[in-house]
């Protein structure tokens, strides 16, 4: 009998050493286009690292739900009720920590647990409204696509009648935080985090490869996998670099020390740093991910995904894991609630609209495809980062709101067409 | 001795289609009992409720002389009842290691699947199985219809089966691979497992199986020992729906 254990080594060389997926290539060059026109039609403005910071901060509450998305479409579902639920939540949150908490539960204005409880009841809802929105679709049987559609209609009127209608603010200072400029690592912590984070990805390729040498699994040779370790070590860096290069306004920082009762010493500078809410969305990419490639719960998604009556036979509950599925996302747009209202310090009747859309083409754009059973969670992300900077390239750039979107809505539907060609190309997959 | 397995007066309908109308089978450890009848007869069916796909609407489930209730897939596994489907029942996006330990995935000591281990696992089911085999890492749409074959009968005999329900096992298998099923089949006999094996090759019925059964109609034609009948016989019941005179 022929001995299997020892794999075939197929000698690879060059480029196809690094065993990078395309797709991601494809994506990251795509992104990269963006950038360059934009910074050339912008005559340099696009690629500050001011403006780097602030396209950062506006993508982070679409790339939020963007990655649940993505389960969601997996599972052959769509949302669309997520930027309504969204909205239900940040009224949900702005109500709590304004009016309820301080007046009801008689904690004042300012008590420090205010924004804690607020944040932790908010995700509590939304996780509760997706899981049962969840339960119409899984133990009903009702098409996702109803039921969002209802939702969409039901959640964005709830939070209408929560607020009657008004824009609900100041909200928590705490609570602020997580909304981007308001809340910052600053420089030191911004730099030790990059650090950590860059050990941790090499601690994560050795110990990858390490797994694989004790299978007798065939590796990349070295130098590969040392010029992924240094790509990926110079884009964390370069990243937090760019962020710490963008400068806390004089004036502001001025305002900052007299709100201390100190008055600014001469030549004082401090940058922003690594915002909260991105270090918030870095959170989640890093869990989603990890449930996607190496729990049951994402196995399921994508084996159910693939083909819904294999999953059943092979004992999964399918039913179950839709709920599951809407919960998760509910939770989801509740995070992104805390994000979306902190970035505007205030929730406003019209948070969140047309954000469904935002985020089924984030998730659409990064790969993940609507017939089910195909998508990844960093595709999402920088589908929501392309989206994002497309839309602020072109109003920097001065593009008509209405022309905007007609090339939002065009870019869409031309990369699920190209998305479409590769896949035919590489065979199916 | 109680037998291995007993389905006792089984009867499901799917609207007003009686797709199974009181049929008894069984089957003793270390036999096959083979399944035979036109499409449409009810043979998936019948063997459907067995792996818990399908619950009957009458009749009853005995392993081993003790009431079983299979209600789902999962229950069907905790019998140590093992189905390879007619349709395979493969994930298409997944690799072969996925589809192998589907629903009860290795983990480590985190609680996160064990992805290097289940490869593993499957490369040494695999040279056992089918030796040919080598997309390990490929999805198994990217597969042939022979190896995506040895991945549902992988995943059938690698979990210890006590009853193993083979729908058509080599339907889409070439002649050297249909011999390897059957070499398993004797194999996996030996080791004294039940097997109820359903397909449409007559003749190769009657020499893997030690007894047929045939259907028609939803309803069960008759059960014979394959050295009481000739090949004849057997095609009478299936078209004819009747039982062979026994004249002599
Ligand atoms: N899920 C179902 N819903 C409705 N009818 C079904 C279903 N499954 C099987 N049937 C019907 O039951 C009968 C038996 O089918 P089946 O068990 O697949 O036959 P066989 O496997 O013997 O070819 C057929 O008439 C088929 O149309
Ligand atoms: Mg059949």
């Amino acid at each position: 009998m022929t001995d299997v254990s020892a794999p075939q080594v197929k000698k690879r060389t060059g480029f196809q050493a690094l065993e990078v997926d395309t797709r991601l290539l494809g994506m990251i060059g795509a992104f990269l286009v963006i950038c360059f026109c934009f910074n050339i039609l912008t005559e340099g403005r696009f690629l500050t690292p001011r403006n780097i910071f602030n396209l950062t901060i506006q993508t982070v509450s679409v790339a939020i739900m963007a990655t649940g998305m993505v389960f969601v479409i997996v599972t052959r579902h769509i949302d669309l009720a997520v930027g309504a639920l969204l909205a239900t939540c940040s009224a949900f949150m702005a109500m709590l920590q304004t009016r309820y908490l301080p007046d009801m539960f008689g904690l004042g204005l300012g008590h420090p647990l205010t924004p804690w409880v607020t944040i932790a009841a908010g995700l509590l809802v939304g996780s509760v409204i997706g899981a049962f929105q969840g339960w119409l679709v899984g133990f009903l049987a009702i098409p996702a696509f109803i039921v969002t559609l209802g939702g969409l209609l039901v959640w964005r009127n709830v939070a209408w009648y929560q607020t009657s209608g008004q824009t609900i603010g100041p909200l928590d200072p705490t609570f602020m935080k997580f909304g981007g400029i308001n809340g910052t690592l600053g420089e030191t912590w911004s730099w030790i985090f990059g650090i950590l984070a860059v050990a941790w990805a090499l601690w994560a390729l050795w110990s990858a490869r390490k797994a694989k040498i004790a299978h007798d699994f065939p590796v990349k040779p070295a130098w590969a996998e040392a010029t992924i370790a240094g790509i990926i070590a110079v884009g964390i860096l370069g990243f937090i670099g760019i962020l710490n290069a963008y400068q806390i306004p004089e004036r502001r920082l001025e305002r900052m020390f007299e709100a201390r009762g100190e008055t600014m010493p001469e030549g004082f500078t401090a940058a922003y740093g690594l915002p909260v809410s991105v270090l918030l969305l870095i959170a989640v990419a890093v869990a989603m991910t990890l449930v996607a490639q190496r729990t049951r719960l994402g196995r399921y998604i994508f084996a159910t995904g693939g083909n819904p009556d294999a999953a059943e036979l092979s004992g999964i509950n399918t039913r179950m894991l839709t709920v599951k599925i809407f919960a998760l996302m509910g939770f989801l747009c509740a995070l992104s609630a805390v994000v979306a209202s902190a970035r505007l310090t205030n929730h406003s009747n019209d948070i969140g609209t047309l954000d469904e859309l935002r985020v089924i083409a984030a998730a659409v754009i990064g790969g993940t495809a609507l017939a089910g059973g195909i998508g990844t969670i960093y595709g999402a992300i920088l589908g929501a980062l392309i989206m994002q900077s497309l839309q602020s390239g072109m109003a920097m750039v001065g593009v008509d709101a209405p022309l905007q979107n007609i090339v939002v809505g065009t870019v869409l539907v031309a990369a699920v067409l190209i998305d479409t060609i590769y896949r035919k190309k590489t065979g199916g997959r | 001795m109680a037998p291995l397995c007993e389905m006792r007066d089984i009867s499901i309908s799917f609207g007003g289609v009686r797709a199974v109308d009181g049929v008894s089978i069984h089957v003793n450890p270390g036999e096959v009992v083979g399944l035979l009848g036109h499409n449409g007869a009810g043979k998936s069916t019948l063997i459907k409720i067995l792996s818990g796909a399908y619950k009957a609407d009458s009749g009853e489930i005995y392993v081993e002389g003790e009431k079983a209730s299979i209600a789902t897939p999962r229950d069907a596994r905790r019998y140590n009842i093992e189905t390879i489907y007619q349709t395979l029942a493969l994930a298409d996006n997944l690799d072969a290691a996925s589809n192998l330990f589907l629903g009860r995935e290795l983990t480590n000591w985190m609680g996160f699947v064990d992805d290097d281990k289940m490869e593993a696992e499957t490369r040494r089911i695999m040279a056992r199985l089918n030796p040919n085999f080598r997309k390990l890492k490929e999805p198994v749409s990217a597969l042939s219809g022979g190896q995506r074959q040895s991945v549902a009968i992988a995943r059938a005999v690698y979990f210890n089966a006590k009853i193993l329900i083979m729908d058509e096992p080599t339907a889409a298998l070439g002649v050297h691979e249909t011999q390897m099923v059957a070499e398993l089949i004797q194999e996996l006999k030996k080791q004294g497992l039940g097997i109820f094996l359903i397909s449409h090759d007559t003749r190769e019925m009657l020499e893997l199986c030690d007894r047929v059964s045939v259907m028609k109609n939803g309803q069960l034609i008759g059960t014979e020992r394959v050295e009481d009948v000739t090949e004849d016989d057997i095609l009478s019941m299936i078209i004819m729906g009747k039982k062979p005179d026994k004249a002599a």
